[in-house]
């Protein structure tokens, strides 16, 4: 009988707290995004020597063809390690989710390479993969090859860095979603006469989709924003000049607003791929899957 | 799909770890029959009928339809449909590509797969719903679909898993009907696994009492409820009652024993062995509330006791009854009102009072795990 006035009189009392608690989360928001985003736009409508505003920075960037052609090797960089990855990853964790033996040592050897940092996997890659390392060497003694193959600092190079960092993170995403079907929908697929292949086109992939995409999303951001990896097993200056090392030129110009004006382009550029995969996502959900509100 | 003339589980186990959840099982099932595992969960019926649908492995024995040895095949070349406990729809699909997701895999054409669709959409009464999606159907129409689904394959085997175990009261009786008017309209050789007795009873060809891995009793539903041949699954078909009692006399015919109050009741025993019992032996008297009498004329067996507690039931009361000298409380129906605190007099047939030789080791589930036709508190309470 008491509890009844006490929880209506509460209740702007929970909104308060609520706000109080979201706070620090709110602070960090605002000093470490909202700020750097108002700073660096205004700083993008300047010109190099503080005047402004102009639009300079913009009109440089997009009459230069060379600049221009960063975005093409950006997307070139960056889209087909993201589609490449997701294709390894969900059958694999698709397969992992059947229960196979010694599943937690092969999904902790999968993901050990997120604790290595970008540094680590370039000097294994040199190992592994340059002229004399252990991967050309193999295919030469298997007479796959007359001579090794260049797979380091060029476009191949990127892409095998980009796919090794971002593989744990992507296969870690695809499994956890994957886990959250319900395994009687693989069984009842069985029980109709599908094997697994058909169970995995038919059931598992559809249902799993709205996370891969969300897999796709990170994954492809995270790629795109390449810089690292590309200084040190790509080509920064030729074949792998991406967006964020035609940034980095221009603040080792002392051209900060240039820089900021290409990395704003970036993440408009990034925002548009996001944007545009979300909205498949709302849309393939709204289709099907949710499948709107439960019947009376 | 290969109709079911005779398919047979022979010693079938399965162990998970060191537990084995399934040990020796021994089935045959007739092509056509309805037949039902029934017993408390742990019990290994859901193991048997995964086992038996491919979805589990065998640790040891083998599944021979039609004389031919199957365990080695995957789930999917068995040729069983199943309906799962949660009804495992795709929730990406429509009801009706949910029903022909079966049809598109076995590559028939497209109109015999509309026709067929349709047709099995009319047997469960969904042919109206066909354009929803899962989470736009009841509860009922989930499970219908489920079943829809299944029989549009036309299977050897059904294979029904707790089926009606997530519907309400109402709708467990409707979907009970259904399931039964459906296995006798098409005839399909159905297993069906359940922990509710009166769904076995009423629908089954066979029951098939299962404890702790294996077959506690097997036999037509009449068998198992008239005639159980042991204390757990007289407990599961609700012989709520159990007198302790020493052997006096014991006949071909029935058995005398006395109670701890002294009185004198006849009885008999489906056990084997009990032909054994000697004078002085401690048995267990077992009968069924609803089976006492108030009219006791001819029955030979008397009890008098104190009323504690009275239920109304509908059709009947239920009265809690002590005995007085030993302790004992028993339940009793009678069909008019009783008063808390009286005394009364009742019967019960002395071919419906069963005695079992007492278990050494009755597991701790089987009483709170039997469950009766009518839901009691007082026997929640005992």
């Amino acid at each position: 009988m008491a509890a009844l006035p006490s929880t209506s009189a509460r209740r702007p009392r929970i909104a308060w707290s609520a706000l109080l608690l979201s706070l620090p989360a709110l602070l960090v928001v605002l000093v470490l995004f909202i700020y750097p985003f108002i700073f660096g736009f205004n700083l993008s409508l300047q010109d190099v020597d503080g005047s402004g505003p102009t639009l300079v920075n913009y009109s440089s960037f997009f009459s230069d063809p060379a600049q221009i052609d960063t975005i093409r090797i950006t997307f070139t960089v960056a889209l087909p390690v993201t589609i490449f990855t997701l294709a390894i990853c969900t059958p694999l964790a698709y397969f992992m989710r059947q229960g196979v033996k010694f599943e937690r040592l092969i999904t902790i050897l999968l993901i050990l390479p997120m604790t290595l940092g970008t540094v680590m996997v370039a000097q294994a890659m040199e190992r592994y993969f340059g002229p004399v390392g252990w991967f050309n060497q193999l295919l030469l003694w298997l007479h796959l090859l007359s001579s090794p193959i260049n797979m380091l600092h060029n476009w191949l190079g990127v892409e095998i860095g980009l796919f090794i960092l971002g593989f744990p993170f992507v296969f870690l995403l695809l499994v956890g979603y994957m886990s959250s079907i319900n395994p009687d929908m693989e069984k009842a697929s069985r029980m109709l006469g599908a094997n697994i292949w058909q169970t995995f086109w038919r059931v598992v992939f559809p249902l799993s989709l709205p996370g891969i995409m969300v897999a796709f999303c990170l994954n492809f951001v995270a790629n795109f924003g390449v810089f690292a990896t590309d200084q040190l097993v790509g080509d920064p200056a030729g074949a792998t000049h991406v967006l964020s090392v035609a940034a980095y030129d221009a603040f080792s110009n002392n051209n900060w607003p240039q820089a900021t004006a290409i990395s704003l382009i970036m993440g408009v550029l990034e925002l548009l791929v996001v944007v545009l995969i979300l909205w498949l996502r709302g849309w393939i959900v709204r289709g099907s899957v949710i499948g709107g509100v439960k019947g009376a | 799909m290969e109709a079911i003339q005779k398919l047979q589980m022979k010693g079938v186990t399965r162990r998970f770890g060191a537990a084995t959840a399934l040990d020796h099982f021994d089935l045959e099932i007739a092509g056509g029959s309805f037949v039902s595992l029934l017993g408390p969960s742990g019990c290994g019926k859901t193991t048997a009928l995964n086992c038996l649908a491919g979805l589990l492995e065998l640790s040891e024995g083998e599944i021979i339809l039609n004389g031919r040895a199957i365990q080695h095949l995957p789930a999917e070349k068995r040729g069983f449909g199943m309906v799962f406990q949660n009804y495992a729809l795709f929730p990406h699909l429509t009801a009706f590509r949910n029903v022909v997701y079966g049809l598109e895999l076995r590559r028939v054409n497209r109109e015999e797969r509309a026709r067929r669709v349709k047709k099995a959409l009319e047997i469960v009464h969904l042919e109206a719903f066909e354009k929803r999606y899962p989470a736009q159907l009841s509860g009922g129409q989930q499970q219908r679909l489920a079943l829809a689904r299944t029989i549009v394959l036309e299977p050897g085997l059904l294979l029904l898993d707790e089926p009606l175990s997530n519907l309400d009261a109402n709708l467990r009786n409707e979907m009970r009907i259904e399931i039964k008017r459906i296995h006798d309209e098409l005839g399909l050789t159905t297993l069906y696994v359940t922990h509710d007795q009166s769904e076995a009873l009423s629908l089954s060809d066979l029951v098939v009492v299962m404890r702790l891995g294996h077959i506690e009793q097997l036999g037509t539903p009449q068998e198992i409820y008239t005639r159980p041949r042991s204390l757990y699954v007289a407990n599961f078909m609700g012989y709520a009652n159990q007198l302790p009692v020493t052997v006096v006399e014991n006949s071909n015919q029935e058995c005398v024993v006395r109670t701890a109050a002294g009185d004198e009741l006849r009885g008999v025993s489906t056990v084997e062995g009990s032909r054994a019992w000697q004078p002085g032996q401690q048995v267990l008297a077992s009968f069924r509330p609803d089976e006492t009498r108030s009219d006791f004329k001819d029955s030979g067996n008397r009890l008098r006791g104190k009323v504690r507690l009275v239920e109304y039931l509908g059709k009947a009361y239920e009265a809690l009854v002590d005995l007085g000298k030993g302790g004992q409380q028993l339940l009793v129906h009678s069909p008019v009102a009783l008063d808390s605190g009286a005394e009364i007099e009742f019967g019960i047939a002395r071919a419906r009072l069963l005695l079992f030789p007492p278990e050494n080791a009755t597991p701790a589930s089987s009483a709170a795990m039997a469950p009766r036709a009518e839901e009691s508190a007082i026997e929640g309470r005992r």
